[in-house]
């Protein structure tokens, strides 16, 4: 709640708006005992008078009556009749939503076919109709506009008692023995009351705009009596000769609406969760780098070489160190696996390198992505762009999600061939074909038509790596493409994308949870803990003999190597929160053979061989028995 | 998909008969004697007695709705005693003059409004984007009706651009260009409101769309950031915008009635408020029964467009 007035209080257009219409209301309130002229009383020698004339601040109008005393009262007049409207709709709107959600059923099929019928209607014919039926007048008009918005109100409200009807705190009152109309009334009601509010602190704008049109139309307010509608509606027929009898009330009518629709959006915005964590930021087109340190000079060999790389989370005041310096490199025809638990960074690590990390809240702040040499991090966007999917291409998890759902399989293969080759749309359409071959779809010229909900999960992360594919990457990056799939699919993909590498001599880097499929696929594997690797080394040694007691732990996991999907959720205990980084090693905590030393300032990875390992007291090679 | 048509089709047969009641009983609602109310001062006893003929106000109340349902069906929906003349007649004449109107205003705000929002999404937070968001927040808040009047003072008056008011110049020919210098002004004074709020509801459907994982495909593929927002990100923001296009024309079609009082244009709007200011029922009865048919159909329309749009609606 205090967070909910804070982020409102930081929201200055709200808070004018709040100040405007509290002055408004206050005007209102105040106009019975202000020395006004009296708003009613005709002195046709006195038409047309100018604003700032004598005794007639505003000037006077067709009949010579005082504007600004016919401003506050009609202003006075339109709020009263705005509000009345809204608060009636509100209450009936409620009650009938409240009575067809908690009492279900028939009742409910009944009303709320009712209230869509109703909201069949563009609004102001049923507003015209009711009108039409009842007569002219102000109260009819309120009549007409309250009722055209029940619906509104009846259809929000009833979704939300559907959703409490059944929750325990409404069952329990029923177990107690109160009837329905005293559950109704003590626990429905106080729960519903909230979103009435908000409900109409939203519609009040358009009530008062509604009534203000009916009386515009002079079917609302009669004369002699005015609202700010029916006085625009009076000045209308002077507007050329006299334009300011129609901009007073007009723009009163402005600044009402606006106030409130300023105050409504910031209550709406201080009650959307969303708003808080910044989660609705778009993310940019390629991350946001901000290096704090120039970038290491080059040290690594291979086509793609990460050097110190560090990626952080910036929400808020907060700052999460997703990715804490991270190196490694591969070569043409190799394949190397990053395994770590959910949350190690090992995906932020991938996405960091052409920049696909969503920004805001991601930021790069430190280390070189190489590709061949070139230093990819902070390169201008168009570089960036001929890199992606081009040099280095990607095969995301899910292909539901990763795959735009309303274009065929066949045009996003095509869009990904054109994106970098100049090619005709049927060479490529034939070369979409080919491509879905090579990952050994059957059909693939049927296939082509597909949209992907249309596949089996299996077809689409062929499409996937189809994509992947299309322009003869040097370097494929693979975010647990598996993951989402059965285990024979799983094999499938692993097969498949060990005969392209080796075919096309491609560099892969895979990414994974699962020291199974590590197992099956890559040459070397680096072990992430933390956004740190701690350990790195050839596959066949690593299994054979982990050193660092996280790999080892990971290992342990696995009962029988190559078995499919496993989760690494066996260790005890948690990753730390990648923004309360312990000093020292990171997986103390959850460490066994952890000492004093252990938190005592920075670890650094100890190359040894082909093997790397970020510990003080390394497993000497007790696993070597178990694994053979 | 013929067959989707043929029953969203049929669904919009119950929609249509509870139009006809809510109407039938709205107009029972008319206190005093029914048929002296309806004619006001053309309450002689010979109209009395043809209107209670013609209603058949002797019978109960359900069958006096199946006479007038009946007699609509026949095309028949009586004669407006102001203009004596058949009711089904003006209202045909006028309600094309509104689709005139309504139509080019409704395809203003749908393009300006997704472009703009569209616009606003993808520079957030920059000057674009406030600048788009304050002229919303404006547009939503201004009465279309007050709008118009303004631009009658600026556009017409004071810079001659275009006539004050009307459908057609007085003198002189009735060609497009004529009838279009008449409609640039309402049509845009009708599409503001609109606009503003399909700018906004497409900035917001924008903004969700884009944190979705295709979206970061395309940006892998190394498709051009350009099309990654008006191709990939506006096709999916779609499926969220075209539902709410529905109830926009119904706001368009309310906000008609303003504009075509501001600038004279002769359409239903006009029709309906002159005739209820006459109390000619029969008139407003058949007015808005075709209005909201009318209505109705085009938001089939819409839904028809949704299921071309999503392939995964398709049934
Ligand atoms: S450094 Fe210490 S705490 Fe960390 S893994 Fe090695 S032994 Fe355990």
């Amino acid at each position: 709640m205090t967070a909910s007035l804070m982020l409102f209080s930081r929201n200055r257009l709200a808070l004018a708006g709040g100040v405007v219409l509290a002055f408004v209301l206050l005007l209102a309130l105040a106009v019975p005992l202000m020395p006004l002229a009296d708003p009613d009383v005709t002195n046709t020698a006195n038409r047309f008078r100018p604003p700032l004339s004598e005794g007639a601040l505003l000037g006077t109008d067709h009949l010579g009556r005082d504007l600004l005393s016919r401003l506050l009262w009609g202003t006075r007049l339109s709020l009263a009749v705005g509000f009345a409207a809204a608060a009636i709709a509100a209450t009936i709107g409620a009650a009938i939503g409240v009575i067809a959600g908690f009492y279900g059923g028939r009742l409910d099929n009944v009303i709320m076919r009712g209230v869509d019928m109703l909201m069949a209607f563009p609004y102001i014919l049923l507003a015209l109709a009711i009108v039409a039926a009842l007569g002219p007048g102000l109260l009819n008009a309120l009549i007409a506009v309250a009722a055209v918005n029940v619906p509104f109100f009846a259809r929000n409200i009833r979704g939300i008692t559907v959703g409490l009807a059944h929750k325990e705190f409404v069952d329990a009152a029923r177990l107690s023995g109160l009837s329905r109309p005293q559950i109704i009334l003590t626990e429905i009601l106080p729960n519903v009351l909230p979103v009435i509010v908000i409900a109409m602190s939203t519609t009040i704008g358009w009530m008062i705009l509604e009534t203000a049109g009916l009386s515009f139309l002079g079917l609302g307010s009669q004369p002699p009596q005015a609202d700010l509608g029916s006085m625009l509606g009076e000045a209308r027929a002077a507007l050329i000769s006299h334009p300011h009898t129609s901009v007073v009330p007009g723009v009163m009518i402005l600044i009402i609406v606006m106030s409130i629709n300023l105050l409504g959006d910031g209550i709406r915005d201080a009650l959307d969760p969303r708003l808080k964590s910044g989660a609705l930021s778009r993310p940019m087109a390629a991350t946001r780098v901000r290096r704090r340190t120039h970038a290491p000079e080059p040290g690594l060999e291979g086509i793609l070489a990460l050097e110190g790389l560090e990626t952080e989370f910036h929400v808020g005041p907060r700052k999460l160190r997703a990715v804490g310096g991270v190196s490694l490199a591969v070569r043409p025809g190799e394949c190397l696996g990053i395994i770590g638990e959910s949350g190690s960074g090992k995906s932020v690590t991938a996405l960091s390198v052409t920049g696909l990390v969503a920004s805001p809240p991601g930021v790069i702040t430190g280390g070189a992505v190489r590709y061949r040499g070139d230093d990819l991090i902070g390169a201008p966007y168009e570089r960036l762009r001929a890199v992606r999917g081009r040099e280095i291409a990607y095969i995301f998890q899910d292909p539901l999600s990763t795959l735009h759902p309303l274009y065929r399989v066949g045009d996003q293969l095509v869009e990904a061939i054109r994106a970098h080759q100049k090619i005709g749309a049927d060479a490529a359409r034939g070369k979409a074909v080919e491509l879905l071959r090579d990952v050994r779809i059957p059909n693939p010229e049927r296939r082509i038509s597909d949209y992907p909900h249309e596949m089996s999960g299996g077809m689409r992360q062929r499409v996937g790596i189809a994509m992947a594919l299309a322009n003869d990457p040097e370097v494929i990056i693979a975010d647990e493409p598996t993951t989402a799939l059965d285990v024979t699919v799983q094999a499938q993909i692993l097969s498949l994308l060990d005969d392209l590498r080796r075919s096309r001599d491609l560099a892969i880097i895979f990414i994974t949870h699962d020291f199974g499929v590590v197992a099956q696929l890559c040459d070397r594997v680096a072990v992430m803990y933390a956004g740190k690797v701690v350990e790195e080394g050839p596959t066949k040694a690593v299994l054979a003999a982990p050193r660092h007691p996280y790999t080892a732990r990971l290992i342990a996991c696995v009962p029988e190597l190559g078995g499919g999907r496993r989760r690494l959720e066996a260790i005890p205990g948690l990753p730390p929160a990648v923004d309360r980084l312990p000093e020292g090693c990171a997986f103390a905590e959850r460490c066994n053979k952890a000492r004093g030393v252990c938190r005592e300032g920075h670890i650094p990875l100890a190359q040894e061989g082909d093997r790397a390992v970020r510990c003080l007291f390394p497993e000497e090679s007790p696993a070597r028995e178990a694994a053979e | 998909m013929g067959g989707y048509i043929l029953r969203r089709l049929l669904s919009a047969v119950p929609v249509l008969l509870g139009i006809t009641v809510i109407v039938f009983l709205i107009m029972a609602l008319i206190p005093g004697d029914p048929a002296t109310a309806i004619l006001g001062s053309y309450a002689t006893p010979e109209n009395v007695a043809r209107i209670n003929r013609e209603l058949g106000l002797d019978a109960p109340l359900w069958r006096q709705y199946l006479i007038w349902l009946g007699n609509m069906l026949q095309g028949d929906f009586g004669q407006s005693f102001a203009l004596n003349r058949p009711v089904l007649d003006e209202v045909l004449e006028r309600f094309g003059a509104t689709l005139i109107l309504a139509g080019t205003a409704f395809v203003l705000c749908v393009v300006l409004g997704v472009v703009a929002g569209t616009i606003s999404a993808a520079n957030q937070y920059g000057w674009a984007d406030k600048t788009i968001t304050f002229a919303v927040l404006l547009g939503i808040s201004i009465p279309s009706f007050f709008l118009g009047m303004m631009m009658i003072l600026l556009f017409a008056v004071r810079l001659r651009w275009f006539p004050v008011s009307g459908m057609w110049p007085i003198y002189g020919t009735r060609d497009a260009a004529a009838l279009l210098s008449h409609l640039a002004m309402p049509a845009l004074a009708l599409a503001v409101v609109a606009t503003g709020v399909i700018a906004r509801l497409s900035r917001s459907a924008l903004l969700e769309v884009l944190r979705q994982d295709f979206i970061r495909t395309a940006r892998a593929k190394g498709v051009h950031e350009r099309s990654v927002i008006w191709r990939h990100a506006l096709r999916a923001a779609m499926v969220s915008i075209l539902p709410v296009l529905g109830i926009q024309a119904g706001f368009v079609l309310s906000g008609a009635v303003y504009i075509e009082i501001v600038f004279q244009w002769p359409g239903i709007g006009r029709m309906l408020v002159d005739a209820i200011l006459r109390r000619d029922i029969l008139l407003v009865q058949g007015g808005v029964i075709v209005v909201a048919a009318c209505y109705v159909f085009f938001n089939i329309v819409v839904d028809v467009a949704q299921s071309l749009l999503d392939p995964r609606i398709r049934t």
